[in-house]
């Protein structure tokens, strides 16, 4: 069927450099090494070998906020531990994302009590919740293929110009 | 975005009572190491103060976990508290809810049929290894073994499987409940179980071909973090990280609960009391903790798995249909829950990091007046101060996985 069969024929593909980027940032993904709580045991158990996360490029745990895209907020955010996270999401270079993994990080869960945050959007914007206590590592991954649909989407202006003020 | 959670700003004056004069004077140099770092197992910040790479003191800042948990259970019916024991210590999730109902049933001064007992003794065991398991994998991981870590939980999954099967989640399973247990294990239980004992003891020589042995492993670990008896039973210890300094204290063998008299199995001790030996420790009560399960198994009784006691344990659907008082009961116990006569208790199990005690004390209300754990996951990063004396940062490292501390279960 027209001009794209033939350039297919021809070993040629044609896309829109926004699609071509939404792809590419989807398929290495590197989310940040960082647990706080039961979930992150879970979390832990998505990278390893029965759920694999590898499969999509997210194998690679980046100890270093500077490192890495996405923030998976695994377990219950104290008021201690809230100004640490902020400070870390500060550091990830732009285009950033979040996931709060499990009840606690999305509403505060279990504990509505004078030393947790009530849901990790009150320090950071979050992209994602995921729900359960704590999720299984499906329902992490299924956060995270909801997430590359979003990011898909994206505009590059919506990205790249539209950053938060340093 | 605006945030009220800004990062404080730290001075050296609020550090100066914690670090030497060498500090001060810019001899050495001060690191911050976590909360955020990926072997110190979770939200643990230490300072460190540095002479080279050699570590002069090491001060241990707690508290990024807290959850408020102890003051959380005393707004809850008994019943209901137990669903927050469950996330004190993520990794050993049966074995709170072990220690909290063995607590209330002594307050209650009610009895638990041999088969809920049983069972109780096969999921805790089951646990221990599970939370082993994570120890292995990532203790190694944390000394660059990464395959460790791998193999670790995918047999950690099988285990998962089984508490999946009598309860419905994977971690936090509130299975156990005060006067016995939610309901019986179905008939695949006995299957699954007697999987995992067939196949387990090869795969724990899997990992110890891949670590017991290697040149790598055994530097990083034989000689480092040395604690003596002596200074580990001054500084609280309990569990692996005592026995791999040579006393044999175990509550399952000291204090037996829950029918684990009935049992035969040995308490692994090791001399050294550096991080080898309680790597040898905590490997080899994993076999130990298989041969619990199939002497429980093999044993298992039939009978009820929950007390009679119709004013703590809600009375079985049939029976509701049938009796008034039954039905009564049922409404008491889902709208106000049962009381507790007044008075307080201690009571403890092993847990796979150490003692781990419940200090209960009651009103003689329907909710707990006060709710306090002794953790052993506390006691035993207190030791860290001690041990980090003298050492490499990367030796630190090690000692921080050999301690085996969930920050869950210190801070709670």
């Amino acid at each position: 069927m027209g001009v794209e069969e033939k350039l297919a024929n021809m070993g040629v593909v044609t896309t829109t450099l926004e699609e071509a980027i939404g792809w590419g940032r989807t398929r290495a993904m590197w989310p940040m090494l960082f647990g706080l709580a039961c979930c992150a045991i879970e979390m832990m158990a998505a990278q390893a070998a029965d759920y694999d996360m590898s499969r999509f490029g997210m194998e690679l745990m980046r100890p270093s906020p500077r490192q890495s895209d996405l923030m998976i907020v695994a377990g219950r955010v104290s008021r201690k531990m809230a100004p640490v996270l902020r400070h870390l999401y500060d550091q990830m270079a732009e285009p950033k994302w979040v996931i709060a993994m499990g009840d606690c990080a999305s509403s505060g869960g279990l504990f509505n009590n004078y030393a947790v945050v009530q849901g990790v959007d009150e320090v950071v914007p979050v992209d994602i919740y995921v729900s359960g206590c704590p999720p299984r590592p499906e329902a992490l991954i299924g956060g995270i293929m909801a997430l590359h649909k979003k990011v898909e989407k994206l505009k590059i202006k919506d990205v790249i110009f539209d950053g938060e003020e340093e | 975005m605006t945030t009220p959670y800004a990062l404080p700003e730290m001075s050296l004056d609020e550090v100066k009572h914690l670090v030497s004069q060498r500090a001060l004077d810019g001899e050495t140099v001060l690191l911050n190491m976590g909360p955020q770092h990926p072997s110190t197992h979770g939200v643990l910040r230490l300072l460190l103060e540095l002479d080279g790479e050699t570590i002069v003191s090491c001060v241990p800042d707690i508290g990024f976990l807290h959850t408020g948990i102890e003051k959380n259970m005393e707004a809850k019916t008994y019943l209901k508290a137990e669903t927050m024991t469950d996330r004190l210590d993520y990794l050993n999730t049966v074995g709170n809810n072990f220690a909290y109902c063995l607590a209330v049933e002594k307050m209650l001064d009610i009895d638990v049929p041999p088969r809920a007992q049983a069972i109780r003794v096969i999921l805790a065991e089951l646990q221990r290894i599970a939370s082993h398991l994570v120890w292995l994998g990532t203790s190694s991981l944390d000394v660059a073994a990464m395959s460790v870590f791998l193999y670790c939980f995918r047999e950690r999954e099988i285990i998962l499987d089984v508490f999946e099967l009598v309860s419905g989640q994977r971690m936090m399973t509130t299975y156990m409940r005060p006067g016995g247990l939610w309901r019986d294990v179905p008939i695949e239980f006995d299957n699954a179980v007697r999987n995992i004992l067939n196949t387990f003891p090869q795969r724990i020589d899997e990992y110890e071909a891949l670590l017991t042995k290697n040149p790598i492993f055994l530097d990083r670990t034989m000689g480092i973090g040395k604690i003596s008896l002596e200074e580990a039973l001054s500084w609280g210890l309990s569990g692996g990280s005592l026995r791999g300094s040579g006393s044999d204290w175990d509550l399952r063998k000291k204090r037996p609960y829950s029918g684990y008299e009935q049992y035969d199995f040995e308490v692994p001790v090791e001399q050294e009391g550096d991080v080898y030996a309680r790597y040898l420790v905590r490997v080899h009560e994993m076999r130990e903790s298989l041969k619990i399960i199939k002497q429980a198994l093999d044993t298992l009784p039939f009978g009820p798995v929950r007390s009679s006691d119709r004013k703590v344990v809600p009375p079985p659907r049939s029976e509701i249909g049938e009796s008034m008082e039954s039905l009564i009961h049922h409404f008491k116990l889902w709208t106000e829950g049962f009381s507790v006569p007044k008075g307080s208790v201690y009571s403890a199990v092993e847990s796979p990091r150490g003692e781990l005690g419940v200090f209960l004390e009651s009103d003689g209300g329907t909710k707990p007046y006060r709710v306090h754990w002794r953790t052993p996951s506390f006691n035993n990063l207190e030791v860290l101060s001690k041990l980090a004396k003298g050492l490499m940062i990367a030796d630190l490292v090690a000692v921080i996985g050999s301690v085996d501390i969930v920050l869950g279960d210190v801070d709670r």
